[in-house]
Order: C-alpha cells, then structure tokens, then sequence
C-alpha cells in the first residue's frame, strides 16, 4: 500500500506522519514538495500538521493555493483517501475540499496537551477499527482549532454522519464543559461528502507509540489500511 | 493605482480576540466601548489606471485568497 506525504515549508509534524503511515502500511511513505504539481500514485494522502507559510494571512491559507494542492484536489476527486491533521485540516478548509474554517480558540491560547475525543461515525475509512462512541486519547497542539460553520452546514454534517469526532471527557460527555476550543458543537474532525476526506485537529500520528504515552491513534491509521485492501 | 482592502468577520461570527481587545479597553477605563470586532487592513500597489479594471481584479484577489468568504466579508477601495 503506497502513500505520500505534503510538505510545505513550515510544516513540523511530518516525521510523525512518516512514521505512523509507515507502521501502518510496512512502507515508507513518499513525500512531496509544496512546489510539484504532480502525486505519485498511492492510496493515501497526508497533509501533516505544523506551521506552513508562518500561519501568515489566515492558518492554512497559502498552503491552500500551493501548486501541489491542485493535484490534491484531483485525487480527492477522484475518491483517494486523503487525511489532514492540524494545519493539514486548516489547508483543506481553505482549499474547499472540506466546509467550515477553524478559527482563533476560544480561550485565545494556544493548547497543547491530550484531549479525550468521542469517535462518532465508525462507517468511515478512517475509523473502521473504533468502536461507535469509543472514547480515545489524543495529543492536540493548536492554536486556531475553533471550528465554524453557519448552521446549515452544521446540520447538514450531522444529518449525513459526518462529524465523525468531537471533543469530550474521559466518560464521552460531549458538552460545553468539554468543549476544548470554542468549536461549534464540539466538532473535532469531519469527512467530505463522498467520505474519501478527512479533517481533524488533534494529532492521532502522535498516539502511536507506548512512548507517546499512549496508542489510540494507531486505529485511525489501521483504519486506511482496512478501508483499502 | 492604490487598492485598499478591508477584511471582517461576518455578522454573527464570534470575535474572541476582538472580545479580549474589548476588555482590555474596559480594564483601560474605556468604559463607553459596547463592541469591538477586530479585522485585517491589506494595501496593494497596482499597475494601471483602469479602476473598473481594478476593482475587478482586487475582488477575485480577495475571493481567492485575501479573504475567507465562509467567515469574513471585505470591502474594497480604489484610490
């Protein structure tokens, strides 16, 4: 099973993407440069999470316009697994593949410690390994992860299953209280329409090692792996 | 030919950092502010001369990128 990697300059977090994708497929992934304008062929794309272009104008907004992302959007077209987490979620927000912008927290900081999340839908490619309302434990590290939507799409989300995590505590009570960041309806991670594409905030490349104190990601990755054999 | 854009946050959008700016005045003794949304300002050098021309431009400039039309308006001016 084939996969890439984008990098865009000020992206971070890609060695962890290279590392989960490997553990989960048993090959390395291929890792692509913002300025190409073609993909290899492979299965699975990731937009890893980090601080492309400085966060300049708005999080994920020059990455958004990159040249590699045309050829992106074609794949997701196309119906190829496409995962973005953090900066990569912001990316595919301002590219249009996914609805909603995340803006500034709520609480004005940046929060960078693990977050319990409930998994919603598990008929996805991304969460077929999890259990439906699984609670798992997360890193997050952000400081614009306040997700919006006018109501419409908000609805239109739930209505279609695809709010597929959101924010809770250790007991999977999904309320303001646990509300990490200010989003709307708790909303953590979503899928496109066609279900091929997903955003998420927190960082399940980071919660695949015993040393990362813990695993719960590895699902999330196993998942794809699941979903394309 | 000067193009200035102004860019904010839709009506009904939450302003967290405007909302702190807001405070900070309050804590200032600035005890008649009932608002504050915060935005961005953008000034772009343009070649030419054609202000239809321009102001055409400076819009799709904003829809691709200056601006995030899911939670901000922008207005444009020619000078």
């Amino acid at each position: 099973m084939k996969s890439a990697v984008i990098l865009f300059p000020g992206i971070n977090r890609e060695n962890d993407a290279i590392a989960a994708l490997e553990q989960a497929t048993g090959t390395k992934p291929t890792v692509v440069w913002h300025g190409e304008t073609e993909l290899p062929k492979t299965d699975i794309i990731m937009v890893p999470g980090g601080f492309s272009y400085g966060d300049y104008l708005r999080c994920g907004a020059m990455a958004a316009k990159s040249p590699i992302m045309r050829a992106v959007a074609e794949r997701a077209k196309a119906g190829v697994t496409i995962l973005g987490v953090c900066n990569g979620f912001q990316i595919l927000t301002e590219a249009g593949l996914l609805p909603g912008a995340l803006m500034r927290n709520a609480s004005l900081k940046f929060i960078c410690k693990n977050t319990r999340l409930k998994i919603e839908n598990t008929n996805t490619r991304f969460t077929n390994q999890y259990k439906t309302g699984e609670v798992v434990d997360y890193p997050v590290a952000h400081h614009d992860g306040n997700f919006f939507a006018d109501r419409e799409t908000l609805d239109r989300l739930e209505g279609e299953g695809r709010v597929v995590l959101r924010y809770c505590d250790a007991n999977g009570v999904v309320d303001p209280a646990t509300n990490l960041n200010g989003s709307q309806r708790n909303i953590a991670g979503i899928i496109n329409e066609a279900g091929n594409v997903l955003g998420m905030m927190p960082h399940p490349e980071n919660a695949i090692d015993p040393l990362h104190g813990g695993t719960d990601g590895r699902n999330l990755f196993k998942s794809l792996v699941e979903a394309a054999s | 030919m000067k193009a200035r854009v102004h860019v904010t946050l839709k009506n009904g959008v939450l302003d967290p950092q405007g909302k702190a700016v807001h405070h900070a005045l309050q804590g200032l003794g600035f005890a008649g502010v009932n608002d504050v949304r915060q935005g961005k300002f953008i000034e772009l050098e343009l070649d030419g001369s054609d202000v239809e021309k321009a102001r055409a431009e400076v819009k799709e400039m904003c829809e691709k990128l200056l601006a995030n039309t899911v939670i901000e308006d922008y207005s444009i001016e020619l000078a």
